[in-house]
């Protein structure tokens, strides 16, 4: 009981950075059809460019409180992320909208693959140790479980952040006009929305998101590394498609589901192949469930059967 | 506006006579290893490793440019030949198997890996099934790395080394051969092996594009639901594209295994995949030529960096900024995405009679 409560715990952690990474699937791909195979790299951008901002700050003024570190990290980290993604969109996919399909998802590896080139440039192939800014001493709310504040500030932040991602899009102007866009954007635009603008929008507000989930993630892993964004990029995707891609709400609870599944299967998976397999192929429980929900799922746990958009 | 580019013309100077095009390129992939040998020796590996990047390119190309399935897991099936040869002759589980025997063994595991992967990803749309394809490969990877626990399968992430070189009629390639008192070094036996697979490869590449399989993966590519509906059976197509692109990814790892003497799981990363993704991005998907000049271009790359790009910038700057693996990385990527906005069809692009044209599938 107490190893289940546990891994539900460090389920609910990871999951709801997933779903952050995740609601910028989503979202981007609810309005262009288009994985933005690049997303994961904003992640890693997001935390470095904090670890950055937090190093300098505190040489140049010592002592500060942790707090007004991690909000000065966060307030630089997220305004570079939002422009890097607005660029991306700008330069790489804009000019590809009506060419065929294969041809921005190949453009999205390679800006995803440029992006970690120069991470790599500017910060070195070496781990870096990302400072304890949120407390990790843990807490024993009850035996056998424990819990730190850095947990619990994970998961407060990340339902907050989608709370209001909700809110922006179910009840605002722009919120209505991505909405419209996602439906049909030529049809969008002769409503007089700026449908470029607003596809625009989509990419800045979920880079800001990836970049909260950057600075979430390399704090509870305690490191920030050039290529840290891949793996999670990719979890964060299958999550979008298990909750149904396109789909807001859909990647929040498929998100939470991938950091269960991963936390549990991590955890009794050597009980489950008599020891044969270990911990150490965690990895692969997204790729299946990836592979199952396309077989047998493909609109996803609360997706509907959209039109092919092949 | 992809289309008015794909039509490109190549300027004159390129298209010039067929009956003189042949022989010259027969020439030059005949005296190639020898002028690089004057080089110095390690042009000739750069060559060897070309070649086997022009095999792996020409199996990627069938998936991806003929059949429009976009494959990026693709190294995973040069991993699974490189591995059947490293399992199958090699002093790891002390099994010495002739070539005969290991690269065909090699190419049907790696076909049937490629069925494997192919079956449940049919119904699959393009950018989801180049998900899934890349998550295939990591798992692939993931298993070489571990399976040396709790039985020692693939030594984890040592990898095997002393791998049985390729031996073919008693004659050991990776020794250099003595003939009437000339030396003919390894390197160059190594070169007209694997030039003799690629040419194999490029005859049957050749026959197949314009056989009716050719043709239906053509129309698959160009509009599945339209080829369906002339009666081509797509699921089979789509299967055979996989299992026959794997088929040259095994035995370009296999020959891969017998010329390194060494596999580990590092030799089978993401980035691998990518790159032979690069390699027939840049050369012109669907266009055979264009695919083989890609595979050089990009093998080559590295090595004219590392000769060329270092001391330029130890002449500018005084020291190396940019070490050459980080140059090449950058160079990669850029060429993809610079690639796909301009010149989305390649430097040498696919006849258009062929092209891929379909904006009504944007």
């Amino acid at each position: 009981m107490e190893t289940f409560l546990q891994q539900t715990l460090n389920g609910l952690v990871s999951g709801s950075i997933y779903a952050l990474v995740a609601l910028g699937y989503t979202m981007v791909y609810g309005i262009l059809g288009l994985i933005n195979f690049a997303h994961g790299e904003l992640v890693m951008i997001g935390a470095l460019v904090a670890l950055q901002t937090v190093t300098l700050l505190n040489a140049a003024v010592p002592g500060l409180h942790p707090v007004i570190l991690l909000l000065a990290g966060v307030a630089v980290a997220v305004p570079v992320c939002m422009a890097v993604g607005y660029l991306i969109e700008r330069i790489g996919y804009r000019r590809l909208r009506n060419a065929p399909r294969l041809a921005p998802l190949i453009t999205a590896i390679g800006v995803s693959f440029l992006l970690q080139t120069l991470a790599m440039i500017i910060w070195g192939r070496e781990f870096h140790v990302f400072p304890q800014l949120v407390s990790t001493t843990p807490m024993q709310p009850m035996d056998g479980v424990v819990v730190s504040p850095l947990q619990i500030f994970t998961i407060v932040v990340a339902f907050a952040l989608m709370g209001g991602l909700m809110l922006l899009v179910n009840k605002s102007r722009l919120g209505r006009a991505m909405r419209a866009t996602a439906e049909n954007h030529r049809v969008a635009g002769l409503m007089g929305i700026n449908a470029n603008g607003v596809i625009a929008a989509t990419f800045i507000i979920g880079s800001g998101l990836a970049a909260l989930a950057g600075v979430l993630f390399a704090s509870n892993y305690a490191i920030a590394h050039y290529a840290m964004g891949f793996t999670p990029g990719l979890k964060a995707f299958t999550a979008a498609v298990l909750g149904g891609i396109g789909n807001l709400p859909g990647a929040m609870v498929g998100g939470l589901v991938l950091g269960l599944v991963e936390s549990f299967g991590a955890g009794y998976i050597e009980h489950l192949t008599f020891g044969f397999l270990n911990s150490s192929y965690q990895d692969i429980f997204a790729f299946m469930i990836l592979g199952a929900v396309l077989i047998f799922r493909p609109s996803g746990l609360l997706g509907e059967r959209v039109a092919d958009r092949a | 506006m992809t289309t008015t580019s794909s039509a490109l013309p190549l300027p004159a100077s390129f298209a010039f006579d067929r009956r003189v095009q042949r022989p010259l390129v027969i020439l030059l992939a005949l005296a190639a290893p020898l002028i690089a040998l004057a080089m110095g020796k390690s042009w000739v590996r750069v060559l060897d490793f070309a070649l086997l990047y022009v095999l792996l390119a020409i199996g990627l190309n069938l998936v991806v440019g003929f059949a429009g399935l976009l494959d990026l897991g693709y190294i995973a099936f040069y991993a699974v030949g490189a591995y059947t040869w490293a399992f199958l002759a090699s002093p790891h589980f002390g099994i010495h198997l002739p070539f005969w025997i290991v690269l065909p063994l090699g190419a049907a595991f790696a076909a049937l890996a490629g069925i494997a992967l192919g079956f449940p990803t049919l119904r699959l749309r393009g950018d989801y099934l180049a998900i899934v394809t890349l998550g295939f490969g990591e798992i692939i990877r993931i298993f070489m790395n571990n399976l040396n626990q709790p039985i020692n399968i693939t030594n984890g992430p040592q990898g095997i080394d002393s791998i049985d070189p390729l031996t073919i009629a008693g004659l050991d390639l990776s020794r250099d051969l003595d003939l009437f008192g000339f030396q003919i070094s390894s390197l160059l036996l190594y070169y007209y092996a694997f030039l003799a697979c690629v040419v194999f490869a490029i005859i049957l590449v050749r026959r197949l594009q314009i056989s009716r399989i050719g043709r239906a993966w053509a129309a698959i590519r160009d509009d599945e639901l339209a080829a369906k509906a002339i009666g081509i059976d797509t699921r089979m197509m789509k299967l055979l594209a996989f299992a026959l692109g794997a088929t040259f990814g095994g035995v370009s790892g296999g020959l891969f295994a017998a010329f390194q003497g060494f596999v580990s799981p590092e030799s089978f990363s993401l980035m691998e995949s990518i790159v032979v993704l690069t390699m027939i991005v840049l050369g012109g998907m669907g266009n055979l030529a264009g695919v083989i000049v890609g595979a050089i271009m990009l093998t080559a790359l590295p090595e004219l960096l590392r000769h060329f790009a270092v001391p330029m910038q130890m002449a500018l700057f005084g020291k190396t900024l940019l070490d050459p693996e980080v140059l090449r990385m950058l160079l990669l990527s850029l060429a993809m995405i610079v690639m796909m906005l301009v010149r989305p069809a390649g430097l040498l692009p696919a006849r258009t009679r062929y092209a891929h044209r379909d904006r009504r599938n944007a």
